[in-house]
């Protein structure tokens, strides 16, 4: 099994001093689902705005340790961020579309890049929509503004919009928490596809989710990993106490 | 005993009722009582040539055409030197700016410049571009003068303006890959332009209307001619409206009003279209 990700001792506090970091170390297989998951605080969140470098943008006092994406630190301050982003795709918490239509929504990311051919645009819409499983619900009305879908589905074209940049990993950060079940369903069997090509990391919405989902799972407890292994271990048989209280339901 | 207080209730709820729209109408009642009366009273001066020709006879007789273009070009240049730089500050200041004490120094500064009574600057203008950069009494002084009254209403309405789009849409830019700036040019800055663009007009109005700012700076009593360069000093309508009210004996009443009318109409028109601009962006915005 190939590593895509190798984190090494990361460790990061925000200066306000919430939700930090403590020691991290994990390695995260290709072509698999893994997910991130514990109590609110934990630092699932923190984790993978790392993986990003969406942390730039908030108040972090300090950051130390290394994350190895394909070999590369991106932590490196010497790093193209921008480059990282479109390798590195994320999809939030409540589905933001961003003001323009459904088609602009997907082209945006390539637009940024740079890219200008309509025949690459149209590609990477079909495709994205597609692996998003969305495609047949909106192909006939592309040019429509994004805000009119539902909310499942501004969720899922958040998700394509993403895969449009053709990434190698893709976060999500508890995608279906905002959800009704008909929906959730969508976006799960949507990741399982995913997989095939991606490495998929997730901050599940709860702890049945990260059992349907997991190829492998790490539990995060106020900042320290407490363990991490595949998916069937850590909800059957997990080694750590605490890790078997959370999945238990005992306390979280 | 469950009845009288209800009633009670519903009494208040009228009275209170009542009077805030009392208090509405009373703020609503002189506006539109001036524009009656300044519509009645300067109607009977309109025809073309009041509006094309140049005045006549000590500007007893004849048009106010010099102080239309005039009005129209101190609006333009205002427009030139407040407009850019305006939204390029607002810009800093929401998009780049760290929140710190310097930050916060600089709008609290803004906000004070906006509190400052248009003959203050009027006099600096005086001392700053007529005479320390010998620009004179001219167009340019006077368009100066005007941006730097107009410069924190732009500014500040166009922050806001940018601060009212989500954070959401940033971020998710960003995570797109997507740089500072094309973030802000492609998303932030679309989705704030019917708001820059009404504050825009909004201060542009305010600059259209004043006299004292370019009483020292740029306004000409009379002006046999139009301006030929920004050098040139030049009449102007609010000018003009004081010059003919205080300046000039034996005035037939409706060249006053009428002058009034025209620089009302000037001022309400780009107003109107400020709202137009507003109440449409509002209608197609998505958030």
């Amino acid at each position: 099994m190939k590593n895509k990700i190798i984190i090494e001792n990361l460790t990061l506090q925000y200066s306000d001093g919430t939700e930090s970091l403590n020691d991290i170390s994990l390695d995260i297989p290709a072509n698999a689902t893994t997910v991130l998951f514990g109590p609110a605080g934990g630092g699932k969140s923190s984790l993978l705005r790392c993986l990003n470098r969406l942390n730039d943008l908030a108040d972090v006092e300090s950051v130390s340790g290394k994350i190895l994406l394909d070999g590369e630190n991106i932590l490196d301050p010497k790093l193209d961020v921008i480059a990282l982003r479109r390798k590195v795709g994320m999809v939030f918490a409540r589905p933001v579309v961003l003001p323009f239509s459904i088609r602009g929504n997907l082209t945006y990311g390539l637009e940024l890049a740079g890219e200008k051919r309509k025949s690459r645009h149209d590609e990477a819409v079909e495709r994205s929509l597609k692996l998003a499983a969305l495609w047949e619900e909106v192909h006939d009305r592309l040019d429509d503004p994004a805000i009119a879908l539902s909310g499942g589905q501004q969720q899922r074209l958040c998700l394509a919009r993403s895969l449009a940049l053709e990434p190698d990993v893709i976060l999500l950060d508890e995608p279906t928490s905002g959800l009704d079940p008909i929906s959730t369903s969508k976006v799960e069997n949507a990741l399982i596809e995913l997989k095939k090509q991606y490495t998929v990391i997730l901050v599940p919405h709860s702890v049945q989710q990260a059992a349907r989902t997991s190829d492998y799972a790490a539990f995060f407890l106020q900042g320290k990993l407490v363990e991490y292994a595949s998916g069937t271990e850590i909800f059957t048989n997990p080694k750590n106490q605490r890790t078997e209280d959370y999945v238990t339901g005992r306390f979280g | 005993m469950n009845n009288i207080f209800t009633k009670n209730r519903e009494l208040t709820e009228k009275l209170g009722f009542s009077l805030l729209t009392l208090m509405t109408l009373l703020t609503i009642i002189p506006i539109i009582g001036t524009v009656i009366y300044i519509i009645a009273q300067g109607a009977p001066a309109m025809s073309w040539e009041f509006i094309t020709g140049f005045p006549r006879d000590g500007m007893r007789e004849g048009g106010i055409w010099p102080a239309i273009i005039g009005t129209f070009y101190l609006t333009l240049g205002t427009a030139i030197f407040s407009v850019p730089l305006g939204i390029a500050a607002a810009i800093y200041l929401s998009e780049y700016a760290a929140d710190n004490r310097a930050t916060r120094l600089i709008r609290l500064a803004i906000i004070n410049l906006a509190g400052i009574p248009s003959v203050v600057y009027g006099l600096f203008g005086l001392g700053l571009f007529v005479l320390f950069l010998k620009f004179g009494t001219s167009m340019l002084s006077a368009s100066l003068t005007l941006s730097i009254m107009t410069l924190p209403v732009i500014i500040s309405t166009a922050e806001e303006a940018l601060r009212a789009v989500p954070q959401s849409f940033r971020t998710v830019s960003i995570s797109l890959g997507g740089t500072r700036w094309q973030t802000i040019r492609r998303t932030v800055l679309p989705e704030a332009l019917p708001g820059i663009i009404t504050g825009v007009i909004l201060g542009l109005e305010r600059a259209a209307g004043e006299t004292a700012p370019i009483l020292f700076t740029g306004a000409a009593f009379f002006l046999p001619r139009l301006p030929h360069s920004p050098f040139d000093a030049t009449m102007a309508l609010p000018y003009h409206l004081f010059v003919i009210s205080t300046q000039v004996p034996e005035m037939p009443i409706q060249i006053q009003y009428g002058t009034a009318l025209v620089l009302l109409v000037f001022v309400l028109g780009m107003n109107m279209i400020a709202t137009f601009i507003r109440s449409r962006a509002r209608a197609k915005r998505q958030w």
